[in-house]
């Protein structure tokens, strides 16, 4: 099933991407080619199958509530690319 | 035209774990920002989530309480959008197989009649970090520490019919999570949150109207005002020829209306999908068998209980079940005074006053349960009378003892001594022959004054049964 | 001195254990390698001299001790999609250009644990998306057999490393055959395990159902070693096996007489180099001199495999790249005027093309109204090649085919095709493997044209011990994995 422009448009801002008009008429092209590509699979009937998430059948683990990690702030946010007094910073955010 | 209003509740309760829902950082409310973020709390690339045991136990001990289908398979999944407090970029949570499934509470409403609410599901996901807008002039502040603590989200059926009903249920909702010890339900902390979904439509009508969600309601009578606020703002809308639009609202208590939050446009695709960093979560029989075992007797319960058992009245019953301390304190009177009455009356109304004045839980209570037997104990054998016990309680609650040590050291023995009080009572008509004459004639009120005089003369002490008795013999003559 | 920087693991570690030369020295020497020939091929991005000095030295410390364990010394490479704390992890990628890991991956800590000494870093696709080397931020890296040739991907600079001896051996990742193409296109062994086999703790998540690490080395007696010292369950990944790891090594020797191989037709069809299907058939035919036996067998919807991967991995990439968001590490764009600048312009700037392609796919997918029609249906079909695979391992004990379709191809020849779907359909013997979930190694068959072309063994869940098996008695009567390409060759001064 074939994409516009639009709904282009609509997944970058989902996802939070910038794209320039080349950009998105580049994605255009290509993101069809890949629909089609994957459209094969929906001609076959899968009436009656299960999907399959996981590789194999096994239930998750459970964890013991104990509290293990410690404060790790110093090293944590040195790596953030704006930092101030503890906290990680934002452009301020209107609600 | 007659409306009917139609709301469902949607309540986040943060479970009280020591560690977060997929990681072993702290959950301890209050600490400096970003001393309770992990690497996986911080989302950092490479980290992966392993579930709580704890919490897995929580959700299930609430779901046998209010009596729902436990999942036993429950999958957890992505709810993706982009915000600041979320670290991810997407929140692990359950859509389609939660681990609570169909449920239902009873509330008892104002007029004394119960009504039953559905609740639809209920299912674990984790909370969001702390947004901090005012501390800096063009940034906002990220505080992640409360990322990843584990939230029960319980939602309700739409079967609410008013802002009444919904206290109720809230009221119901949050004595039962304390009852379970699941959560400390502090809605000023943040610990239990409401959303409502408000409607409206005409009497009669079976379709639902068009709702609006209001979000993050922090007390239970701001919900009763926001409730009552929107759903007349939905009616005048509707009358004035207009339409309700599916949107979410705040609640503002300073202005008491709900406003749009003009941020939110087009309703969010949150392209949910299962969680492929986890395995769907599979409990047995014997699992739910372990954590029904921890279950308390439920408030309901206690209440029916505690009307067969002690012959207390419904309402009695009710208040003094809703809440596990005070059940538990109640009893411990009860059973040392075997006086059930009494107990539930000093503890509903003379204790209760107090912990109210001093801001204290039952737990701290100022006056042990042994000591408030001791006192029901002195006036069941007379030794004071009602009146006079109260001030032996204000002097336990400021602790100056136990009852027997208060009544002696302050010589607040009632007198009984039938012989003593006729004297008294005698002095008392040769002193004041107007007022007999008063009596006599007719102006039965006077009686009253008798019994002040005689109160007044033995310094309260006077067993105001016995004077009764007596005033009123030797009044008539 | 050159001689040493032949040798595999094994070898290696026999030659410390005579203090034939010390660890140091033998790092040293790599060392010395990796800065004359790196450039030329960009297989590093990030060469960690001091600290491997560091380790070797400690290494042989402990053997004069007597403490150190039987690989103690031994140098080797990490892919960059590995975290080392305290090292640079970009995982290809602008996004991560500036990320110093704050902790190590688990199976950083079991190679650090075992006293192997860390090289470096190696060069991949950004974000393990790509099957060439081609999209990473840091350049491409070129194939040492012929340096006009891409290495395969996306664990293109591990390959490159182990085959032009800038290293013995390099741990990879593989979620549609970024470990099995690039062993096939540049002659080395490389095996991914069962999913579930290693944990994904620390491992930068690309398509986290589908993700697996695994190694890159010149023989299966090395990844057998090295496979030992990685595998095993560790609880901070949900999705890790609670199995215990066989001895890889001890298992080898076994013969592989009554071996049962089946041969998918599907992987035999139109498509296929002819020259290609004959080298593999010789191949096959050495394990029938063995005493294995032949079996055509039928996977039925092999054909559906990469539909359902490029619906699968998108999906899952497009919410694994989303904590990429300029907040709390990693690359933030310049003076963002608000919140929704600062996502996109920091996403825009810091994803490459491939990536972005691929989220949006995902995104797509996973959209209100497509879930159904895309992501669930490709988990369908994922269940049937799944079941096709059981049903022919219920007759067969592995199944053998070419790992990729032909030889390693140019630099730029594929990439700048508009249509990335031909990229895609390099991995097509190799995708359904990962969405079963199955372990799958690939060793060198022959040379076609000077270049080499792989084998993939395929086994049912947690066989690693019977491929490597297989694929070490195929090693003990042939030579395909002792070729060298004319790089490593002119480089060590014999021609």
């Amino acid at each position: 099933m074939a994409i516009e422009l639009k709904d282009i448009e609509n997944i970058a801002h989902l996802a939070r991407l910038r794209l320039d008009a080349a950009e998105k008429a580049e994605a255009l092209g290509s993101i069809n080619n890949i629909l089609s590509m994957i459209d094969e699979m929906r001609a076959l009937d899968t009436s009656g199958v299960e999907p399959l998430a996981h590789a194999f059948e096994a239930s998750q683990r459970l964890r013991e509530d104990v509290v293990t990690e410690t404060d790790q702030r110093a090293a944590l946010l040195a790596l953030a690319p704006n930092a101030a007094e503890g906290l990680f910073l934002v452009p301020k955010v209107l609600e | 035209m007659a409306w009917e209003t139609v709301i469902g509740l949607e309540v986040h309760v943060q479970l009280s774990t020591r560690s977060k829902l997929f990681s072993g950082s702290s959950t301890t409310f209050g600490a400096e920002p970003n001393t309770q973020a992990s690497l996986y709390d911080l989302a950092l690339p490479g980290t992966l989530p392993v579930l709580n045991g704890e919490a897995l136990r929580m959700a299930v001990k609430f779901g046998l309480a209010i009596g729902a289908e436990i999942g036993k398979t429950s999958i957890f999944d992505r709810k993706n959008y982009f915000y600041p407090d979320l670290p991810k970029g997407y929140q692990t949570s359950q859509l389609n197989h939660p681990t609570v499934g169909r449920g239902s509470l009873t509330i008892t409403l104002e007029d004394g009649s119960t009504k039953t609410i559905g609740i639809t599901r209920a299912h674990m996901e984790e909370d969001a970090g702390k947004s901090l807008h005012e501390a800096f002039p063009n940034d906002t502040g990220i505080d992640l520490n409360r990322a990843g603590t584990p939230l029960l989200e319980i939602v309700s059926e739409p079967e609410i019919r008013s802002a009444r009903e919904a206290v109720a249920y809230l009221k119901k909702l949050h004595s039962l999570i304390l009852y379970l010890g699941i959560s400390d339900g502090d809605m000023s902390q943040g610990s239990m949150r409401c959303d409502a979904n408000v409607s409206v439509r005409r009497l009669g009508e079976t379709a639902f109207g068009t709702r609006a969600e209001i979000k993050n309601i922090n007390s239970f009578r701001f919900v009763e005002k926001a409730i009552l606020v929107e759903a007349q703002r939905q009616i005048d809308l509707i009358e004035d020829g207009g339409k309700v639009v599916q949107e979410t609202r705040l609640y503002d208590a300073e202005k008491n209306q709900t406003r749009s939050m003009r941020s939110k446009e087009v309703a969010n695709d949150y392209r949910y999908f299962p969680e492929p960093d986890l395995l769907p979560v599979v409990i047995d029989e014997a699992f739910i068998a372990s954590v029904r075992d921890t279950l308390p007797e439920l408030p309901d319960v206690k209440s029916q209980r505690f009307q067969q058992q002690y012959g207390l009245s419904h309402y009695d019953a009710q208040v003094l079940a809703a809440d596990r301390d005070t059940a538990r304190f109640f009893e411990a009177v009860a059973a040392a005074s075997g006086d059930a009455k009494l107990s539930a009356n000093w503890v509903m109304v003379d204790l209760q006053a107090v912990l109210n004045r001093q801001e204290l839980a039952i737990a701290q209570s100022p006056v042990a349960a042994a000591d408030l037997a001791g006192l029901i104990n002195r006036i069941k054998d007379g030794t004071v009378s009602s009146k006079i016990a109260k001030t032996v309680f204000e002097a336990m609650v400021a602790g100056e003892g136990s009852a027997d040590s208060i009544i002696e050291s302050r010589g607040l023995r009632q007198v009984s001594d039938s012989g003593a009080i006729e004297s008294m009572i005698d002095a008392i008509l040769v002193a004041n022959p107007r007022q007999v004459e008063q009596y006599r004639s007719g102006q039965e009120k006077v009686f009253t004054f008798f019994v002040g005089q005689v109160m007044k003369e033995s310094k309260g002490k006077a067993n105001p049964a016995q004077v009764n008795e007596l005033l009123t013999k030797k009044l008539k003559g | 001195m050159a001689d040493l920087l032949d040798q595999g693991i094994a070898s290696l570690a026999k030659s410390l254990a005579r203090k034939e030369f010390s660890s140091v020295e033998l790092t040293g020497a790599y060392l010395s390698r990796i800065a004359a020939h790196n450039p030329a091929l960009n297989a590093y991005v990030t060469v960690t001299a001091e600290q491997a000095l560091a380790q070797a030295a400690a290494a042989d410390t402990a053997r004069t001790k007597g403490t150190a364990g039987p690989w103690a010394g031994v140098p080797f490479a990490h892919k960059d999609i590995f975290c080392t704390h305290g090292v640079r992890t970009a995982c290809g990628s602008r996004m991560l250009d500036n990320f110093i890991a704050p902790y190590d991956a688990t199976v950083v800590e079991r190679m650090r644990d075992a006293g192997l000494v860390m090289l470096g870093k190696t060069n991949m696709d950004e974000f393990a998306m790509g099957s060439s080397n081609e999209t990473s931020w840091y350049g491409p890296v070129k194939n040492p057999w012929n340096t006009d040739l891409v290495p395969g991907g996306s664990s293109g600079g591990s390959a490159a490393a182990v085959a032009a001896h800038l290293c013995p051996a390099a741990t990879a990742t593989d979620t549609g055959g970024s470990i099995r193409q690039p062993a096939s296109f540049c002659g080395l062994t490389g095996i991914k395990p069962t999913y579930g086999r290693v944990s994904r703790w620390g491992m930068i998540a690309f398509a986290s159902s589908l993700d697996q690490a695994g190694v890159l080395t010149r023989s299966a007696e090395d990844a057998a070693i090295l496979l030992q010292t990685m595998a095993g369950f560790d609880p901070r990944d949900s999705t890790s096996v609670d199995m215990p790891v066989p001895d890889y090594l001890a298992g080898l020797g076994q013969s592989l007489r009554g071996l049962r191989i089946g041969i998918p037709k599907q992987h035999f069809a139109q498509g296929l180099n002819p020259e290609v299907e004959q080298l593999i058939r010789s191949a096959l035919a050495e394990f029938e001199r063995q005493g294995a036996t032949l079996k055509e067998v039928s996977l039925d919807n092999s054909h559906l495999s990469v539909a359902a991967y490029y619906v699968i991995a998108p999906a899952e990439a497009s919410a694994n790249l989303s904590r990429y968001d300029g907040v709390r590490y990693g690359y933030r764009c310049d003076k963002p005027v608000d919140l929704e600048d600062l996502y996109k312009r920091s996403r825009a700037e810091g994803f490459g093309a491939e990536v972005k392609r691929r989220i949006m796919v995902g995104t797509y997918a996973l959209s209100a109204g497509f879930y159904d029609a895309y992501y669930i249906k490709a988990q369908k079909i994922r269940r049937l090649i799944k079941n096709d695979f059981d049903r022919a391992f219920a007759e067969v004990d592995v199944i053998m085919g070419p790992t990729s379709p032909h030889t390693a191809f140019p630099l730029g020849s594929k990439s700048k095709d508009k249509d990335p779907v031909a990229m895609y359909l390099e991995d097509i013997y190799t995708i359904a493997v990962n969405l079963a979930g199955l372990p799958g190694l690939s060793i060198p068959a022959g040379l076609l044209n000077g270049l080499p072309i792989g084998l993939q063994i395929v086994g049912p869940n947690f066989s690693e011990d019977r491929l490597l098996n297989v694929a070490h008695q195929f090693q003990l009567a042939t030579d395909w994995h002792t070729r060298t390409p004319g790089v490593a060759a002119a480089s060590r001064g014999d021609r």
